[in-house]
């Protein structure tokens, strides 16, 4: 696969940072994750030809890490944080109701392919419990009617 | 984006630039920014550690080390690269104070990488954020590039000779790797699982080199320290416990936020005074006073000093400095189920006790909240957390077993309350006063 120019710059510049190769295969395979939609085959691939790894041993730290994913998810992640501090506050309330709402269960994308619903483990916003993210962007203090607003509008905004 | 919180009995130290623009540079500079670390280049890296020794700041991740100690352990000579790693794979639950640092003063963190490196003789600095904190990611990384082209980092830093390189490394979703030596592993592009030690990473750490590992809020701290002096952080917390400490509090209080006090201020003050008390004037149920790997303390426990030594006295632990307050409405089983499946999901499964130990548990306690458990259940946690215990390699084991034990310990009618086919007694009753 060919990398996109972003993506070139970014393993250029920060294969410089280790003595190691490897060393930017955790980094990296977010940030490809990020523009392809997925640590696909392809991907894999191409970083163990990249960091002279086999292919298992990618497949091997790809599977550690929990925010990577081989296949593809709906445009939008609502990844609903249930850890103790958002327990206290209605966090599991909020995933039964954002899941509801979008009709899936945990882990499942809706047939539109716009939503994808996750139960996550602590995000750290503990302090501002219950909260989620949303594509690597924090909603803190949430109730059932801000999470329908963001449902609602990230509707109207694919309409357009 | 985070909100901020306050308190008069707040001594603001490493927050005292939060909400005052500082992730700019320039501004930084007129908050007394990079003053700390060109103090620190016209010092020898002895004087720099016995200041640090003297503040008695001890490790903000959840360990307490003492810092100034950790950094003597490196040794002077060594034929491979020294290295400083900031940790900011913050990831324990309840724990949300050095996205804070990141987010306001994300300079305090680099200065305090710079100051670290000066002190071990080290040329390079890696600052590790956990994958989720990406908005942080961006704020260190631009951080980073307005330090470069200042010249405050790079080569011959201030006209000293000296170089550094600092780098922003990120992660992709691992509590585990917030242990030092899985972090590590982590940074070098493997599966965070981690190392046996002896060796420690001040001896053999990162690419086999002399490590330096730090949580970030204790870096943040650093350059303070070497401003105001060890003395004066010394006196502002307890004897062994130097300084203040950001204190995440969460959960059923009416006003939870991440304030900053000194070490040993009364636990009890801190939740009903400084956070406001308990949500909707409910009864107090327990609190978890450093993270959800800490046991909890029930309330007749918590009239202590909160600091490393009076929570270990009460048989906790400060941990990450995160407060978890359960009110009378939370069941208690429930709470230990969500602990636990939280440490099952994490355990990386290296090692069997951990692996099996938090895997059974967590079946144990889903059966029991779904109201099929037996009496021989409740004291079948007690001893499967108890072999847990010290017989892992690193310790996510005992971070698993240890708030489990306390639970059944401390709460065991509840526990008895749930036996032979009996639903939750408190399920509606969480339900009906969430707002």
């Amino acid at each position: 696969m060919k990398f996109s120019d972003r993506l070139e710059k970014r393993f250029t510049e920060m294969s410089t940072h280790y003595p190691t190769k490897r060393s930017v295969l955790v980094p990296m395979l977010l940030y490809i994750q990020d523009e392809v939609g997925a640590v696909t085959d392809e991907v894999i691939a191409e970083m163990a030809r990249r960091v002279d790894l086999t292919e298992l041993e990618v497949r091997n730290v790809v599977s550690y890490y929990s925010m990577m994913r081989t296949r593809p998810i709906g445009k939008y992640n609502f990844q609903v944080c249930t850890n103790v501090s958002c327990l206290l506050r209605g966090g599991e309330e909020i995933l039964q109701h954002t899941q509801k709402k979008l009709g899936v269960k945990n882990k499942q994308s809706t047939p539109d392919g716009l939503f994808h619903v996750e139960e996550v483990e602590c995000i750290g916003a503990c302090s501002w419990a219950p909260a989620m993210m949303l594509n690597y962007e924090y909603h803190e203090n949430l109730t059932a009617e801000k999470i329908d607003e963001l449902i609602a509008g990230l509707k109207k905004k694919e309409e357009q | 984006m985070a909100y901020l919180v306050s308190h008069p009995d707040e001594v603001k130290v490493v927050s005292k630039r939060f909400g005052r623009g500082a992730a700019n540079l320039d501004r930084y500079l007129e908050l007394d920014g990079y003053k700390a670390v060109q103090k620190a280049l016209g010092m020898e890296a002895d004087a720099i550690i016995n200041e640090i020794k003297t503040s008695n700041l001890r490790g903000r991740g959840g360990a307490g080390f003492p810092t100034g100690l950790k950094w003597s352990f490196v040794p002077k000579q060594s034929a491979k690269p020294k290295y400083v790693l900031c940790n900011g794979d913050e990831s324990e639950p309840g724990t949300c104070k050095d996205r804070l640092i990141f987010e306001h003063d994300p300079h305090s963190v680099i200065e305090g990488v710079m100051i670290a490196a000066m002190a071990v003789g080290s040329k390079t600095g890696f600052i590790y954020l956990r994958g989720e904190y990406r908005y942080l990611v961006e704020i260190m990384e631009k951080a980073v590039a307005d330090a470069y082209a200042r010249g405050f980092i790079g080569k011959n830093i201030f006209g000293s000779g000296k170089d550094l390189e600092v780098y922003v490394h990120s992660g992709a979703g691992a509590y585990e790797v917030g242990e030092e030596s899985a972090l590590m592993e982590s940074l070098e592009g493997k599966r965070g699982i981690p190392r046996i030690r002896p060796p420690f990473p001040a001896v053999v750490g990162l690419w086999g080199g002399p490590t330096v590992i730090n949580n970030a809020e204790t870096l943040a701290s650093v350059p303070h320290i070497m401003l105001g002096g060890g003395q004066w952080f010394a006196d502002i917390g307890t004897p062994k416990n130097g300084g203040t400490h950001l204190v995440s509090i969460s959960g059923n209080v009416e006003r939870p936020g991440v304030y900053e006090l000194p070490l040993g201020y009364n636990l009890k003050k801190m939740i009903y005074e400084v956070a406001g008390g308990i949500q909707g004037g409910r009864k107090l149920k327990g609190v978890v006073p450093g993270g959800s790997s800490v046991p909890i303390l029930l309330p007749e426990e918590i009239d202590i000093p909160a600091d490393y030594d009076g929570l270990a006295k009460a048989g906790s632990m400060l941990g990450s400095g995160a407060v978890i307050v359960l009110d009378e409405t939370m069941c208690i089983v429930r709470f230990a189920k969500r602990v636990i499946e939280f440490y099952q999901h994490e355990s990386c499964g290296w090692c069997i006790p951990c692996r099996e130990g938090t895997d059974w548990l967590r079946k144990t306690l889903t059966r029991f909240h779904a109201g099929h458990g037996v009496m021989k259940d409740i004291d079948n946690l007690k001893y499967l957390a108890d072999n847990m215990l010290g017989r892992t390699f690193c310790p996510l084991g005992d971070a698993a077993a240890m708030p489990i034990i306390s639970y059944v310990q401390k709460y065991r009618p509840e526990f008895e309350a749930h036996l032979d086919g009996k639903p939750c007694p408190l399920e509606k009753v969480h339900e009906s006063v969430l707002v």
